[in-house]
């Protein structure tokens, strides 16, 4: 059985800014009685090597080489999926000159100071598809700065020169004697030398791992149930809770009968909040049996009436109004005044939730002197943060263990769901996991924005774009999440592939409008800003192809001059997915191109619509350069999973109010795509030089605009409000 | 016993119930206090829950074996599906009184099946895995699958697969992944 769970070495200082040695362990490598290891070592870190705490070499907070030869790498960012439990380990192992089968992984605790993300001003977060660009040379410099040291320790062992030594797998070996000894054997010597302030890195053409295709070294315990997210963790007498939270925003509980769900067996205890009820019990039958049986009435607050319908047209009110200016080039008043054809859109995105395959999920202990936390962060510091502002304790009294996450995409980027499993653990003997069940997930999320947008383009006579005018309103997330980020009312995500476009446009004019909506809070979602943005520069820019009678992609051709890897992407999309072949009546072919996340995307979707407006995504070709790849498998794997998220949010994705609640309430009203919807994806890489852009994202926000503009193709319908809906795309009678 | 899983024009998969009966298996030790004795992974355990509590939870919290995940709690989405006899069950549906003497094969066993070790390196092969959560699920329909048919077509693929949820979208690689274990049988 599962039973060893993630160890807490260190309580007291894991949660200080202190020693780099030693943290919690995570230990996965148990299998199961007739579970099977298919003969590959487990990547994480065993937690018996305690015993060598303080004998080992650990130059920088991200390498640990003990006594015994092991070779443990703290991971400043966390694995959601989008690999970086094997990216970071390949751009350290490579200067490291060590094996990917030799390293073991731990997670990070909180310490901004040591494992702060310098690409997001610094605070401990995984998010904004930046671990790659983060990581680029501080992973690779600690790697160097270990193996440098390594290599004098054995020179100076041997008395040799440090020159006639290399680093290979693990071991310093002499070159003309031949000698070798383990990294392992060296870690006490190396421990002792200074650590060099200038290395030298390898050249790109020295490498051995960088750019090869590596194995994802959380694979084998994610296929065998051995992995640990945050809703598996099981401290000793855990109980566990399900809660019910004011179904309004800002709504209060006004009574609670729980005398039915008292009498559930293994309901141990209710807890009532100001604007929650939770239920703790043996298990989490029955503290959803117990919900069930809660009568709770509720104070429904200010927002008692609102809906989505409000919010909208409190947005496109602003729209007509001014905003700051995100981006001004030339003039763009009087280019329209002399333009020949004009074209105005208006465009609309709704609210999305996340959805993440693991609910959220907090498990707590709070003692009168501390308290520990098990989750699931891609913010582990605010995660101990809000923990210790709940519990009323100072930072360093709280423990935060981090897990791997069962899908972020931004949600977990919150920490809502501490701030709440704590207040919950309060009132609770023991520690406590607090477990949402999806309805409350999809009902309780942060979502991605709403945003409305007001387009407006003067074509010349030949077709070309000579003004174009964006305004946009909706909420700014960057101004709650990262306020000094946000300056004179503009942020860079809200802005993100709205302005900087890789088209030359003589006279541009883009202006955002912050509206926060009441009523319904906001956060990240994958691809935040450009999943908007893209979708209305890209939609937009296809209808003046349309306007001006040109194809989609000359059209986007003939304005690129000025960006070649945009136009190079394009040109191989273009290429590989058949571009301009003729095509079945109903099937059409829709195009994207975009520079976000500092990597470059074009993308073609082929769609079929049925007679009754269906529509099916049946092939999707991309075209990705991200500057330097590091594994060039989990570049292909994120664009293939970011589109099938993409389709999903343009087909289906929608999340409406009425009356202050959320609509949606689990996977048959909050649509997922699925298998059989799921169509073929290609990826073709363009190498590059470049440094790397981002991953995780990119290819969200292309295959938006790439979608709608097929349907386009197919039905002469142009999607303006997402998502794509069947009745204006039924066949005409 | 064939596949349990139902995909409705691909907008929603239920997943058949498998219904054994009520009763048996539970032996009364008082007025409310009753046990159930299952067998999960060639394993007895006795649990003393009520009987229309999920397997799952069962799985999860009481037995200790995470491995088995939580979704959705209404067979919408997969990540709760084990083996009962053999056929993909949606566990999060299932009540531990609804079992009886029917062999509960988990995630963490399955590896120990014929075609339950062939989807697990074939997984490995292809490189499926994302954030990894739905995973137990999906091997789980998977390993049904290829053990009730070994020659899996795309539509017989969408049959068995189309009731879980990736929500970070491996689903191509899903695909490919049961095609290879297939071809290796």
């Amino acid at each position: 059985m599962i039973l060893d769970r993630i160890v807490s070495r260190n309580p007291e200082r894991a949660g200080s800014a202190g020693g780099l040695s030693r943290r919690r362990l995570l230990r996965v490598g148990v299998a199961a009685g007739g579970g099977m290891m298919l003969g590959l070592s487990l990547p994480f870190a065993d937690g018996d090597a305690e015993a060598t705490e303080g004998e080992g070499f650990a130059p920088n907070a991200f390498i640990r080489i003990e006594r015994d030869g092991r070779i443990v790498l703290t991971m400043p960012y966390v694995e959601m999926g989008q690999g970086t439990y094997t990216a970071i380990p390949m751009l350290i192992a490579e200067e490291l000159e060590v094996d990917l089968s030799q390293v073991q992984l731990e997670h990070a605790p909180p310490d901004a100071k040591l494992y702060g993300n310098p690409v997001l001003a610094g605070v401990q977060a995984t998010g904004g598809s930046t671990a790659i660009r983060a990581a680029w040379a501080p992973m690779r410099q600690a790697g160097a700065v270990a193996r440098t040291m390594l290599v004098s320790a054995a020179a100076e062992r041997w008395n040799v020169d440090p020159a006639s030594c290399r680093a290979q797998s693990g071991e310093v070996v002499h070159g003309p004697t031949g000698r070798r000894i383990k990294y392992g054997e060296l870690a006490a010597d190396a421990a002792r030398l200074p650590v060099p302030g200038n290395v030298t890195l390898k050249q790109p053409e020295e490498f051995k791992l960088i750019g090869r295709p590596a194995k994802r070294l959380d694979a084998p315990a994610k296929v065998n149930g051995t992995a640990v997210f945050g809703i598996d963790a099981r401290p000793a007498g855990v109980k566990i809770a399900t809660l019910a939270q004011s179904p309004v925003f800002g709504g209060r509980v006004k009574s609670v009968n729980d005398a039915a769900a008292k009498a559930v067996k293994g309901v141990r205890q209710i807890v009532r909040l100001d604007d929650a009820v939770a239920v703790v019990a043996d298990h989490m039958g029955a503290a959803r049996k117990g919900l069930a049986a809660l009568v709770i009435e509720w104070d429904d607050g200010p927002h008692a009436r609102l809906g989505t319908d409000d919010i909208a047209a409190e947005l496109e009110k602003a729209t007509l109004g001014s905003g700051p200016v995100a981006q001004n080039i030339g003039d763009v008043e009087a280019a329209m005044a002399g333009a020949v054809t004009r074209v105005e859109a208006i465009y609309q995105v709704p609210f999305l939730a996340h959805a993440t395959m693991e609910p959220m999920n907090c498990t707590v202990h709070v003692r009168k002197d501390g308290c520990e936390l098990w989750v699931g962060s891609q913010v582990i510091g605010r995660a101990q943060a809000a923990a210790a502002k709940a519990a009323g304790l100072p930072l360093n009294k709280v423990v935060a263990h981090n897990h791997l996450i069962g899908g972020g995409f931004g949600r977990r980027l919150e920490v809502d769901g501490v701030t709440r499993a704590v207040q919950i653990a309060q009132q609770v003997e023991g520690p406590v996991k607090v477990v949402w069940t999806r309805e409350e997930d999809i009902q309780h999320d942060m979502y991605r924005p709403y945003w409305l947008d007001r387009m407006t383009a003067g074509l010349d006579h030949k077709g070309m774009p000579i003004a174009w005018s964006h305004r946009y309103a909706g909420s700014s997330v960057i101004a709650r999440w990262l306020p000094p980020a946000f300056n004179n009312g503009l942020d860079p995500d809200s802005t993100e592939g709205a302005i900087d476009l890789v088209y030359a446009l003589p006279n541009m004019h883009v202006e955002y409008v912050r509206v926060e909506p009441p009523g319904i809070p906001t956060a990240f979602w994958r691809s935040v800003g450009p999943s908007h943005n893209v979708f209305v520069t890209e939609s937009f820019v296809d209808e003046l192809a349309a306007a001006a009678k040109q194809d989609a992609v000359a059209y986007r051709r003939a304005l690129l001059d000025r960006s070649p890897r945009a136009k190079a992407v394009l040109e191989l999309v273009a290429e590989k997915a058949g571009w301009g072949q003729p095509l079945p009546d109903r099937v059409g072919r829709g195009v994207a191109v975009q520079f976000v996340f500092a990597t470059y995307v074009a993308l073609v979707a082929e769609v079929e619509v049925s007679n009754d407006g269906a529509v099916r995504v049946r092939r999707v070709v991309c075209a990705v350069d991200c500057g330097t790849v590091v594994n060039p498998d989990t570049v292909k794997a994120q664009i293939q999973g970011a589109v099938i998220f993409g389709i999903t949010a343009v087909l289906y994705g929608e999340i409406t109010l009425k009356n202050g609640r959320v609509e949606q309430t689990n996977f048959d009203t909050y649509q997922m795509l699925r298998i059989n919807e799921a169509p073929a994806i290609e990826v073709h890489i363009v190498s590059s030089s470049e440094p790397p852009g981002g991953m995780g994202e990119p290819g969200t926000s292309a295959i938006v605009p790439a979608v709608t503009n097929a349907v386009y193709a197919a039905t002469g319908h142009r999607v303006r409000k997402l998502p794509v809906g069947t009745v204006a795309l039924k066949r005409p009678a | 016993m064939g596949e349990a899983t139902l995909a409705l024009n691909g907008k929603a998969a239920l997943p058949a119930l498998l219904n054994k009966g009520g009763g048996g298996r539970c032996s009364c030790l008082g007025d409310d206090a009753m046990a159930f004795t299952i067998d999960v992974n060639g394993s007895t355990h006795s649990v003393d829950v009520d009987g229309d509590t999920p397997l799952l939870w069962v799985l999860r919290d009481v037995l200790g074996m995470t491995g088995t995940k939580f979704g959705c709690g209404m067979a919408l989405c997969g990540a709760c599906t084990v083996h009962i006899d053999g056929a993909a069950t949606r566990s999060c549906i299932t009540s531990v009184d609804s079992i009886g003497k029917s062999r509960i094969t988990t995630i963490e066993a399955v590896g120990a099946t014929d075609a339950g070790a062939k989807i697990q390196k074939a997984w490995l092969d292809r490189e499926v895995v994302q954030c990894g959560y739905c995973q137990s699920g999906q091997i789980m329909s998977a390993s049904a699958l290829l053990a009730s048919n070994p020659r899996p077509t795309d539509s017989d693929i969408d049959d068995a697969m189309s009731g879980n949820i990736c929500r970070c979208g491996t689903y191509v690689r899903i695909r490919d992944a049961i095609k290879h274990a297939a071809q290796s049988t």
